[in-house]
């Protein structure tokens, strides 16, 4: 049976550090920002947004939520659109792949996209002399010109899955493939886990009842789901609570 | 007469009555100039990087989709006259002919070539013929619009070939003949196609299911945009026809089309117009009752932001709609030539409002329920770039309408002249 990788991210454990987005930039060779870049222009496959209730004073509250490619399961937004199939759902795994050396950079997934979870390459990739050593040898990196997202650190699988090649299994070992925002959470908000297995923790997690996914409502069946116990975020993220309240961006 | 203006006198058909070479040249600057800046803009957009615009992640599309829509819709004169003309049999537009195929090659290959400036790696452009996703309306828009261009340079080389000079080499002579055997079939194989990309083009938004603003359910596999944006095609393309005749009318200072062409040309935008704004109200009614509320959105998280409150939709419906239809259809108000022209513009003002909020207004609304409500402004590259288009457009229009038989009124010599 094939595994759908999925996240859980509980909320009321983020302090909203960073720690993830440094992790997958540096893991997935992200360049440094260009020096017009903004956060609107920038490549951050890991975003982390700043809620409030909206109100001032001792009612204030604030949270902080990381949003990176839901990997939608069903009518996948930006794989549909794609005119030259450089966006694929990996039936093995249930990660949404994106292949730089195929795209046109038309951008029609990302105006596809309703998580804001794809990034264009506005600018050349480069790095300060010096930093280039640091770069990850198992990603390429990507050329100016075209679209970017999350794909679970999928050099992370490959080594797994060789692992368990060489090992003689057919399949990996989970333990074996943790994606660089999990491992780098000081605060272990983020749990990784197959979906498809309902004895895998990250599964449970998901099926609580303080758990919840973002835009449900439109039906793609995102994998990536979050947790919280505060009220407040929940009514938040339910479109049909109200109107919208700020956010901002770390 | 200067060396120059008597080259040019040779390439104008004889007895045409036409603007001195002087002139001529005078007009032409300032476009030229245009064209130049535009050129030099998408030549940064190629050197740099498309970080010359003020387009962003989250603003993916900005005004070149934008307005690329919007050229192709009014572009459609091209395909939907010559549909009237050689499947329909309404020879009286044949005096616009000429016109509406070079509007149509001028706004589709302008929309393209910016098209090649808006994708990341226009080098990889066969890629989507070479691994098409069939699935894609971006795919069904770029074959039919290559193909559908490709009609129109055939459509164009028999008014080509008809200058004077041109004319004087036999085998050209016999080429012209001989495509206006052909020339029905490229308007039967035009109008097919050009149905299909521009109902496409709607799709491109009216699929996105994450886009709930612009979202739509439909029939088989297109949503109802593919259809909306087809009527609306058609409506706005005799109408964009008759501004740019009068706009030559009024340059030139001559007739060049009988009143009952533009009359004929106004009940028809008029006619399909109407049909439009019932069926776009139908299909507003419905989004907003039962698509919407199905993927959570309501009607406040569309029009509580301004400037795209509710005024944009009346606007659109209404006075950029309704309106115009009327003043098309009514005898009395259409019986004006003035008043048949500002329907014509407010028709021509009602897609473009259109391809705006289906293109902007979508990109800017939040689609998270903790997302801010984004603004973009394009930046000089990107207004000078389509004022390149613009330019190209006037100038290939006034080259065509100097050297080539536009219009029956000012053909000259070309009149008389007949292999049969």
């Amino acid at each position: 049976m094939s595994a759908r990788y999925g996240m859980v991210i509980d909320l009321d454990r983020c302090t909203g550090c960073g720690a993830c987005m440094i992790a997958c930039a540096s893991e997935n060779n992200v360049p440094p920002a260009a020096p017009r870049a903004t956060w609107r222009t920038g490549i951050t496959p890991m975003l982390v947004h700043t809620l409030s209730n909206g109100k001032e004073g001792v009612d204030r509250r604030e949270a902080f939520i990381p949003i990176a490619c839901m990997q939608c399961e069903h009518e996948t937004p930006c794989v549909s659109v794609c005119p030259q199939q450089a966006v694929e759902l990996d039936k093995s795994t249930g990660i949404v792949m994106q292949m730089p050396q195929r795209c046109l950079g038309c951008r029609y997934c990302m105006t596809a996209c309703p998580y804001h979870a794809r990034y264009f390459n506005w600018w050349d990739p480069q790095w300060p002399p010096g930093m280039e050593h640091s770069l990850n040898p198992g990603v390429s990196v990507r050329m100016r010109g075209v679209v970017e997202k999350c794909n679970m650190c999928h050099a992370r699988y490959h080594d797994a899955l060789q692992k368990a090649a060489a090992a003689g299994k057919k399949k990996i070992d989970l333990a074996d493939y943790v994606p660089a925002c999990v491992e780098a959470c000081p605060t272990g908000a983020i749990a990784f886990g197959n979906l498809a297995d309902p004895n895998d923790p990250v599964t449970m997690a998901a099926k609580s009842p303080d758990a919840f996914r973002l835009l449900e409502s439109i039906g793609t069946e995102p994998k990536i789901h979050y947790k919280t116990t505060q009220a407040w975020i929940r009514a938040l993220a339910d479109r049909n609570s109200g109107r919208p309240t700020e956010a901002q961006h770390v | 007469m200067s060396e120059t203006a008597l080259i040019d006198r040779r390439w104008i058909a004889r007895d045409a009555e036409r603007a001195s070479t002087a002139r001529f040249l005078l007009w032409l600057f300032p476009w030229v100039c245009l064209l130049l800046l535009g050129i030099y803009a998408a030549g940064l957009c190629f050197y740099y990087g498309l970080n010359q615009t003020n387009m962003d992640n989250r603003f993916a599309f900005g005004m070149w989709i934008f307005l690329d829509l919007s050229i192709i819709a009014m572009g459609a004169g091209a395909f939907f006259t010559g549909f009237l003309v050689y499947i329909l049999k309404q020879t009286d537009l044949k005096p616009v002919l000429n016109t509406a195929v070079v509007v149509g090659l001028t706004c589709y290959s302008g929309a393209v070539a910016v098209l090649m400036v808006d994708v990341g790696q226009p080098l990889r452009a066969w890629f989507t013929f070479w691994y098409p996703n069939t699935h894609s309306m971006l795919t069904e828009v770029t074959f039919c619009i290559s193909c559908y261009l490709l009609v129109l340079i055939l459509e164009y080389i028999p008014v080509l070939v008809q200058n004077r000079q041109l004319r004087r080499v036999p085998s050209f002579l016999v080429f012209e003949h001989q495509a206006h055997k052909l020339v029905p079939v490229l308007a039967g194989v035009g109008a097919f196609l050009s149905f299909f990309h521009q109902g496409s083009l709607g799709g491109l938004y009216g699929v996105l299911r994450g886009r709930p603003f612009a979202y739509r359910q439909g029939f088989a596999i297109w949503p109802s945009t593919f259809f909306l944006f087809i009527l609306s095609a058609i409506a706005v393309g005799p109408s964009f026809l008759m501004l740019v005749v009068a706009a030559a009318e009024k340059i030139t200072g001559q007739t060049l089309v009988d009143f009952r062409v533009y009359r004929k040309l106004g009940f028809i935008s008029g006619v399909l117009l109407a049909i439009y704004v019932a069926a776009k109200a139908i299909d507003t009614y419905v989004w907003l009752n039962v698509t919407s509320p199905r993927l959570g959105f309501g009607p406040w998280d569309y029009y509580s932001y301004w400037p795209f409150s509710s005024t944009f939709l009346f606007a659109a419906t209404v006075p950029l709609g309704l309106l115009p239809a009327i003043l098309f259809i009514v005898p009395r108000t259409a019986r004006h030539r003035g008043l048949l022209l500002l329907a014509a513009a407010l028709t021509c003002c009602g897609v473009l409002l259109n391809r705006f909020v289906m293109t902007v207004q979508t990109l800017a609304l939040p689609t998270l329920p903790f997302d801010p409500f984004l603004k973009y402004i394009p930046s000089w590259q990107e207004v000078a770039t389509f004022g390149g288009v613009l330019a190209y457009g006037v100038i290939v229009y006034s080259l065509s309408y100097r050297y080539l038989p536009m219009f029956e009124a000012t053909k000259g010599e070309a009149k008389n002249v007949s292999l049969d």
